[in-house]
């Protein structure tokens, strides 16, 4: 490099231009290309690999040094179990030389693999991971690009009110994990400080099929129903809860509602809501309502997102789709802002970060609770019957998103 | 209200039993005429779950008509891991067949998330619900629970009424007399671990189609099967189906009155009680 200076001088060239290498950065994750994650998991991957795609097509990012950063994604299968993560994870780094994290889809995965990423001083970004517990245990290079766990299903309980103040009595029947765990506490709480009464609180194993036991225990007159965990048990626990005929005003289940194959469940998915972390008619993230909210716009638009998604994986996007995007996206952007690539800098870039985006507002703790989302959005969404009969997917909640009112589950 | 409650629970218990029952048929049977634990109980009753699948989806076969087809292919596939595995060692100690049957186990488990991978299949098949009163449940349940009585009372009927049935009894009672009687015990024996794992893979079969699954989702039900053998009397196919309704019964009844994460506590301190109080089973051993 001095060599190359000397001789720029030399002969009177910009060093800048001389200096334009080319630096291939790789990202190592593990997905859940197998097991029970693995449709959340493999909509997030779509995502990132747009990104990258994208971002490498366009020339990379470019350093104020000239340097040109590439980025390659190097990853393995964790078969969606957390004994598989770490021992990748420590691989992706040592042998494959990963200089920068994506996590796995799901809180529990994570949690795993953060450990492995502070231990080795690598940036990681979580992606598809909510639980908020994570961000208790002293962290520095974890941040999160999700709402937390403890907002998820707070939102469903103001619609509740509002679909009818008189509505009081809910159910909970949720997911043993991490993340549905970190979920529910903060519902119960939430919901008993708005005056509702938890009539029932059961947990279900990761892996249940069978529901019974717990619908038949859900007391009569309950209001809502709210739980679930993640797609396999949650879009069974919907399909069981049809099937037995169950009454409610309102059923909000976690995870599974928002993505688009929710559909097949036909009749068992109308009236359903979900809490999601974006979707696609998300229309107030834009340049324009970056503007108002003082904050930098950066990325793509949101039509733009869809487009290019629907092109090259022939799909609709979730919002675990626009989640594993926007985890490369803030990677882009604090390598953009730090001008490297190196740990500490580009750490230092994503504390200061507070940007608009298509997934939406994007900007982390950097206090007792580091990396820990404290600007991003939950919507709810809601499967309604189109005018032709189609199941569509309609936005409920909050006010400032709304495209539909909500309707009742079943009377 | 809480009457109905009962009902209800007591209702999808007893139905999910019936088929827990079949399941642990096979086990039993297998025990019972050759006193060989079957370790790939658990992954035939996975590839009965997928025989089905695969039938429904790629060729449009109604589920039950598709049960037909795993039949048979399970009863060739159990002759096969008989002559394949358990043959050479049916007269070597218990261990020898145990450790042969769980080869069979693995391979099939490997075999299985290789061509199939980890993940959750559902077979999108719903023939509504059926209301009685204030209980509610889904046909294909009703209709499980029936397939599981008929296969109950033919295999009776079977072993109690048919020369091939008898043969299997008489190997069953005392192998070297009925080999010195002139039946072919190697054959029996044969079609005896194909009918077990027949048995296996029909349950399986039935039970996909009101549960997800996944190539390891066999194995939850093979421990279901081995408490229920040990409740009804192992090597006691009616048995089996009593400690399957046993269980049933009791995995829809302990929720009403306590968190559904005990059951599985409960029955397994019935398990101990039963293999303490009376070894032999509710109905006894042979």
């Amino acid at each position: 490099m001095v060599a190359l200076g000397v001789i720029s001088l030399i002969i009177g060239v910009d060093t800048a231009i001389v200096n334009a290498v080319e630096k291939n950065v790789v990202i190592g994750f593990t997905a859940s290309q197998t097991g029970k994650l693995n449709m959340e998991a493999m909509r997030q991957i779509n995502g990132l690999q747009l990104w990258m795609e994208q971002v490498n097509a366009a020339g990379g990012v470019k350093l104020p040094d000239g340097t040109v950063v590439k980025f390659t994604a190097k990853f393995y299968d964790d078969e969606s179990k957390k004994e598989r993560v770490q021992e990748l994870y420590t691989k992706l780094i040592n042998q494959d030389k990963a200089e920068f994290l994506i996590s796995p889809y799901s809180s529990g995965l994570a949690d795993a693999a953060a450990v492995i990423a502070q231990q080795y001083n690598k940036i990681m970004i979580t992606a598809g991971a909510a639980s908020d517990s994570t961000y208790k245990k002293g962290y520095t290079l974890v941040f999160q690009t999700y709402t937390p766990a403890s907002r998820y299903l707070t939102g469903a309980v103001d619609l509740l009110a509002q679909m009818d103040p008189k509505a009081k009595k809910i159910a909970i029947i949720h997911e043993k994990d991490k993340f549905s765990t970190d979920v529910v506490n903060a519902l119960r709480t939430y919901a008993e400080g708005k005056g509702c009464q938890v009539a029932l609180l059961e947990g279900y194993e990761s892996g249940t099929t069978d529901f019974a036991p717990f619908i038949n225990k859900i007391p009569a007159g309950v209001d809502a129903i709210l739980g679930g965990g993640h797609y396999a048990d949650t879009s069974t626990l919907a399909r069981q809860l049809h099937e037995k005929g169950v009454k409610a005003k309102m059923v909000a289940l976690l995870v599974a509602p928002p993505e688009p194959q929710f559909a097949e469940l036909g009749e068992a998915a109308l009236g359903v809501i979900g809490p999601s972390q974006w979707e696609p008619h998300t229309a107030a993230y834009n340049p324009a309502s970056a503007k108002k909210l003082n904050v930098e716009w950066f990325g793509i638009g949101v039509p733009e997102f869809i487009k290019a998604y629907q092109q090259r994986f022939k799909e609709d996007p979730s919002y675990h789709s626009a989640g594993g995007y926007v985890a490369g996206l803030l990677l882009q952007k604090a390598i953009l802002a730090s001008g490297s690539t190196t740990t500490d800098k580009v750490k230092a870039a994503l504390d200061a970060m507070d940007i608009l985006t298509f997934y939406g507002r994007i900007k982390f703790d950097t206090q007792k609770m580091h990396g820990l989302q404290i600007a991003h959005d939950m919507i709810y969404s809601q499967w309604q019957r189109h005018s032709e009969g189609k199941l569509v997917k309609k936005l409920v909640w909050p006010e400032a998103f709304k495209t539909a009112e909500a309707i009742l589950y079943r009377k | 209200m809480v009457l109905n409650q009962l009902l209800a629970s007591l209702t999808d218990g007893l139905l999910l039993g019936f088929v827990y029952g079949l399941a642990a048929m096979g086990l039993s049977l297998i025990w019972g005429v050759m006193c060989v634990i079957n370790l790939a109980h658990g992954s035939v009753i996975a590839l009965g779950m997928f025989g089905t699948y695969l039938l429904f989806s790629q060729t449009a076969w109604n589920p039950y008509l598709a049960l037909l087809a795993v039949a048979v292919v399970g009863f060739l596939t159990g002759t096969a891991i008989y002559g394949a595995a358990v043959h050479r060692v049916i007269n070597a100690p218990h261990l020898s067949s145990l450790l042969a049957t769980f080869a069979v186990n693995m391979i099939f488990i490997g075999l299985g998330t290789a061509i199939f991978t980890t993940s959750p299949r559902n077979l999108d098949y719903s023939l509504g619900s059926l209301q009685i009163g204030a209980v509610i449940f889904p046909v294909t349940r009703l209709i499980a629970a029936m397939a599981a009585i008929l296969l109950t009372v033919a295999l009776y009927l079977f072993l109690f009424f048919s020369r091939p049935g008898k043969a299997i009894r008489a190997v069953a009672n005392n192998r070297t007399a009925a080999e010195l009687m002139g039946i072919p015990t190697s054959l029996v024996l044969a079609s005896s671990f194909g009918l077990g794992t027949m048995l296996a893979a029909v349950a399986g079969g039935l039970i996909a189609t009101f549960f997800p699954f996944t190539i390891l989702s066999g194995g939850p039900y093979e421990l279901k099967s081995f408490v229920i053998c040990v409740l009804g009397g192992l090597g006691n196919p009616l048995g089996a189906l009593l400690g399957g309704l046993l269980l049933g019964g009791l995995e829809g009844l302990i929720p009403t009155f306590m968190p559904v994460s005990w059951v599985p506590t409960v029955e397994f301190v019935l398990f101990v009680l039963v293999l303490v109080l009376r070894p032999t089973g509710l109905l006894g051993a042979r």
